[in-house]
């Protein structure tokens, strides 16, 4: 019996490949958008992890100087003296890759890429002419060092022994942190007694870049499931119709003896076949495409986060097993309905297949209302939505509110526009088109979805750009920058510019936190350049007057926001009280940053002096003062850098940071695409009885192919037409609420009706296309297919 | 007997209320008779071949087929019934469109676990299908559609053939030769037959014949 209905069931596929395609290339899709991601969310998380146990960042306290500036190794001895169980860390770059000292013999068992702690040698750690541990593609960059290749390693870092790494950094006799042992003795001194210098800073329970990066990380698998809902309306689609379409073989074979529960299994077992058959194609795919991105995110990590991860993708099988889980979760999603709806049809339902478009009236009310409650449910969290949940929240409702609501705009509509019609063609057209909305409305909810994210993604893209281009034209207002070795090439390049430049603001700053955040603070020279240049999101009076005069300080909005600071409120940086004199927008910056006079600077962190400065003076002389600055005080051309290259670099750590949302975006854009010409299509095949009256009382072929074709672009404007303003509101929504969540900052909006035009007219031709091809085969239908519909009427 | 009925009663809800159907019907039908049912549009003649067929249950009533009252049976003793003991020779075919005419002919017999190969070969012949095995139902005429729903049903060589309006969607000739091969066959199987019918040529072919007004046996 199982065979026979096995048999039953999968015939149906046989004879109507095209579903079957439409089914297995939808579910594929869609696992591959959402694994695709996810393997590039793992492996960058892998990174992270790897990063941190090499440090022990999340499992350990540290002790570190409250100024931020190494500690010298007298500080290390006198707390082991006082019996302290503390292991120094020397870390510091060296051709681009994080070179880590450790003291293995101090140093807790867990720490580093290996097991230096058990069985490792640690002799020869200890004693051989810089030995390090680093993976292969990191070791490609140390080159003429000893590098003993280790796969689990943290991309781009090198672990050695600490004497080593002091010698490769330049680090002689400095420390930079001392991890803590969790287990210390009962009789030890406190901290403040034997260095008050340090300051304790508390296990982070996970890895700091781990936490700065969730947001972009977050904004990814949003951009997945987005990607993943519109292949699930294909699926959702294929199956609907597969199951619509053979509800008078389920009826046959129950009329001839199955029993209800044996069809409902086998079916459900039909499908599990396909999610697994289209999941595992979906999650090879899924690897192509994360192989594909994460060059691009791995360089967007490093230039946004200065996070380091691998660019190459490895196999992991929770991945596979993850991607075929969603797979089959989203068959399920799509099937359970009709799967529901079979268990409960009566055995003497009507055996014609139902009419689509009355089955939607019947689930329009419940739709609409729907549509209503997510729609209202996102007005409210438009006001009140805080964080990323909320953001992302708000994001849910109004997609899949508006969504929802979709077909039943578009069908009144329609239904204006055939209440208008004077011809009978016009008539005929209009009604049809809305006869025919039903079979389509799942491909245009994904068209919508696609458009909608399209807008709203590369509205906030280009007004990002836009702020961004301008925030950079304030802060890089210097025409030359110069980086210095030490204090010495310092004070030579002060000596040689001070006669041949207008200014030399000097750019120091030293780590600190601020009402619980860390940030950087910075020492600025009173000069026009920042009265002149710097535009403030709020302020008190004059704030560079009172700045510069030594009584208040400005800090970025990423501060002012996660520290809850406003203007007028105090903040401590050591024994020294500052007021907020004014709130500055700064973008991509994923820290807090102040700025205070570089007067009191020089008194709150003595130790640190400039080693980079810009250099105001006429832009036309930059040539020759990057030459002569060579020849005459011996600081190459290469410790430079003018305005417009390090504009041009920091835009261009800009543009590769959207290209993954770019490339996400493009991709969900072309799947929406494919449900349409997979819809049109499988409704091609069920349009000729609908056609046959009209070519019997005189439409030709070719009328009707072309009226086929107008009619797919006519609803692609109807749905960009709705798609506009959800993309804006979800635009407004990702500026708003999703991004001062994420990134600390928000950012002003502003449209860009050239690109939502190219947009409407890119989704037109998608639209046409994709309707071209059902339209030619429509055209071309045999006079004898056609005449078959009224010799099968009796 | 192979079929006993006694006082099978069935009410429909509608929107004007409850209708009554079928109102204290009685029959009996024994191995090999064949029984004509007739009455007009709406009499219950298909309801009561529905519930005959376990495709219903009566609200009052026994239908006892080979001594077992079906009445009593769940979805899955009604479908095994269907499978094996009771065939239904449909109006619209109910062919299944993806599979050719030879998996048709053998769909209800492999379903049963009693598919004889010579045997569904043999009806193929007997129903001049010999030439359509490898076509899909909508390659055929109504009338090849009908002796394929024919041969399907006899397959399992099931011991009740129901059929209901096997001819009305075929035309008078037609309709005439299918007639004639299946009364042949079940003749052969010495299956019992209950054939709904409008027609008075085909029911005056039956054995005997009952007519069934408002619900209830004229």
């Amino acid at each position: 019996m199982t065979r026979a209905t096995l048999q039953a069931l999968l015939s149906h596929w046989w004879r109507n490949p095209l579903q079957l395609f439409t089914l297995l290339a939808g579910l594929a899709l869609a696992t591959a958008l959402w694994s695709g991601v996810q393997a590039v969310n793992a492996e960058a998380r892998a990174s992270y992890d790897a990063a941190a146990a090499a440090l022990g960042e999340g499992q350990y306290d540290r002790l570190l100087r409250r100024d931020g500036q190494p500690m010298d190794q007298a500080t290390y001895i006198t707390l082991r003296r006082a019996g302290w169980l503390v292991s120094p860390v020397v870390q510091g770059r060296l051709n681009d890759v994080r070179i880590i000292g450790i003291d293995p013999l101090t140093a807790p068992g867990d720490i580093g890429p290996v097991a230096i702690g058990e069985d490792a040698d640690v002799v020869g750690f200890l004693t051989g002419a810089g030995q390090l541990f680093a993976n292969a593609e990191t070791a490609q960059r140390l080159t003429g060092q000893q590098v003993i290749i280790t796969p689990e390693a943290a991309p781009g870092t090198a672990i050695t022994d600490i004497g080593v790494a002091q010698r490769l950094l330049g680090k002689q006799g400095q420390i930079d942190s001392l991890i803590i042992a969790p287990a210390q003795p009962r009789s030890q001194p406190p901290l403040e007694d034997i260095a008050p210098q340090l300051l304790r800073r508390a296990a982070q329970g996970g890895s700091d870049i781990g936490r700065l990066t969730d947001s972009f990380h977050l904004n990814l698998t949003a951009f997945g499931l987005l990607s993943f809902a519109v292949g699930i309306f294909i699926v959702h689609g294929a199956i609907g119709l597969a199951f619509e379409q053979r509800r008078p073989v389920v009826r046959t074979l129950r009329a001839l003896g199955l029993p209800l529960r044996r069809l409902i299994i086998l079916m459900g077992a039909e499908l599990v076949l396909f999610a697994l058959f289209a999941g595992a194609i979906g999650v090879a795919l899924g690897y192509v495409i994360a192989a594909l991105l994460l060059p691009d995110v791995a360089a967007t990590l490093r230039g946004l986060y200065g996070a380091d991860v691998s660019g190459t993708l490895q196999l992991r099988p929770v991945w596979w097993l993850s991607g075929l889980s969603i797979a089959l979760g989203g068959t399920a999603l799509a099937a359970s309905g009709a799967l529901y709806r079979l268990s409960k049809m009566p055995l003497l339902a009507a055996a014609q297949p139902r009419a689509l478009a009355m089955a939607a009236g019947r689930n329009a009310v419940i739709q609409g209302a729907g549509a209503a409650v997510l729609l209202a449910v996102a007005v409210v969290l438009m006001f009140t939505a805080q964080g990323l949940i909320g953001g992302f929240s708000l994001l849910a409702a109004l997609l899949i509110g508006a969504a929802l609501a979709l077909p039943l705009i578009l069908d009144r509509v329609l239904a204006a526009c055939s209440g208008l019609a004077r011809s009978v063609t016009a008539q005929w057209f209009w009604s049809d088109t809305r006869q025919q909305l039903p079979g389509l409305s799942l491909a245009l909810m994904a068209l919508l979805l696609a458009m909608a994210a399209n807008v709203g993604v590369s509205t906030m893209v280009s007004s990002f750009r836009l702020t961004f281009v301008e925030f950079l034209d304030q802060r890089l207002s210097s025409e030359l920058y110069v980086s210095t070795e030490d204090a010495t090439q310092s004070q030579m390049l002060t000596a040689f510019a001070v006669p041949r430049v207008d200014a030399i603001l000097p750019i120091q700053f030293a780590d600190t936190e601020i009402a619980g955040q860390p940030t950087e603070v910075y020492g600025a020279r009173d000069h026009h350049t920042y009265r002149d240049n710097w535009i403030f999101l709020q302020n008190s009076a004059a704030p560079w007057d009172t700045t510069f005069g030594g009584q208040t300080i400005l800090i970025n909005e990423q501060l002012a926001r996660r520290g809850g600071l406003g203007i007028g409120d105090q903040v401590q940086l050591q024994d020294q009280v500052f007021l907020i004199a004014g709130i500055y927008g700064d973008y991509g910056n994923p820290i807090g940053q102040a700025v205070i006079s570089e007067a009191q600077f020089a008194g709150l962190y003595p130790g640190i002096t400039a080693q980079r400065f810009g250099l105001r003076l006429d832009p036309d002389h930059v040539p020759g003062f990057v030459a002569a600055l060579e020849a005459e005080a011996g600081i190459p051309a290469t410790q430079t850098v003018d305005q417009a290259r390090i504009k041009a670099i920091s835009l261009q750590v800009f543009e590769r940071t959207f290209t993954v949302t770019t490339a996400l975006n493009i991709l969900t854009l072309a799947v929406a695409g494919f449900a349409i010409l997979m819809s049109l299509l499988t409704l091609a095949t069920m349009r000729v009885p609908q056609l046959a009256p009209a070519w019997a009382m005189g439409m030709t072929r070719g009328q009707l192919g072309k009226l086929e074709l107008l009619r797919a672009v006519l609803l692609a404007v109807l749905t960009a037409m709705v798609a506009l303003p959800l993309g804006l509101a979800l635009a407004w929504a990702l500026l708003a609420v999703v991004n001062v969540a994420a990134f600390g900052w928000e950012l002003p909006m502003y449209l860009f009706p050239g690109d939502y035009a190219r947009l409407g007219i890119f989704a037109l031709l998608a639209a046409a296309l994709a309707a071209l091809w059902p339209a030619k085969r429509l055209a071309r239908t045999p006079p004898a297919d056609l005449l078959k519909v009224f010799s099968n009427e009796r | 007997m192979l079929l006993s009925v006694k006082d099978i009663h069935k009410t429909y809800t509608t929107a004007d209320g409850p209708f009554a159907v079928l109102r204290g019907i009685d029959l009996r039908l024994a191995a090999g008779e064949t029984l004509a049912l007739t009455g007009e549009s709406g009499s219950g003649k298909s309801t009561l071949l529905h519930l005959i067929g376990g495709l219903d249950t009566p609200d009052q009533g026994q239908i006892m087929i080979e001594g077992q009252d079906i009445a009593a049976l769940d979805d899955n003793g009604r479908a095994a019934l269907r499978r094996g003991t009771v065939g239904v020779v449909f109006q619209q075919f109910n062919l299944i469109p993806s599979l050719k005419v030879v998996d048709n002919i053998a769909f209800q017999a492999r379903l049963a676990d009693q598919y004889d190969p010579n045997w569904v070969g043999t009806l193929a012949d007997r129903m001049g299908l010999t030439e359509q095995l490898n076509k899909y139902p909508e390659q055929l005429s109504g009338g090849q559609q009908q002796r394929v729903a024919i041969a399907r049903t006899l397959a399992p060589k099931p011991r009740l053939v129901l059929a209901d309006e096997p001819t009305g969607n075929l035309d008078e000739a037609t309709a005439a030769t299918v007639m004639d091969l299946m009364l042949e066959l079940v003749a052969e199987t010495g299956a019992g037959l209950l054939m709904v019918t409008h027609s008075e040529a085909l029911a005056g072919r039956m054995a005997s014949r009952l007519h069934l007004r408002a619900g209830q046996l004229a």
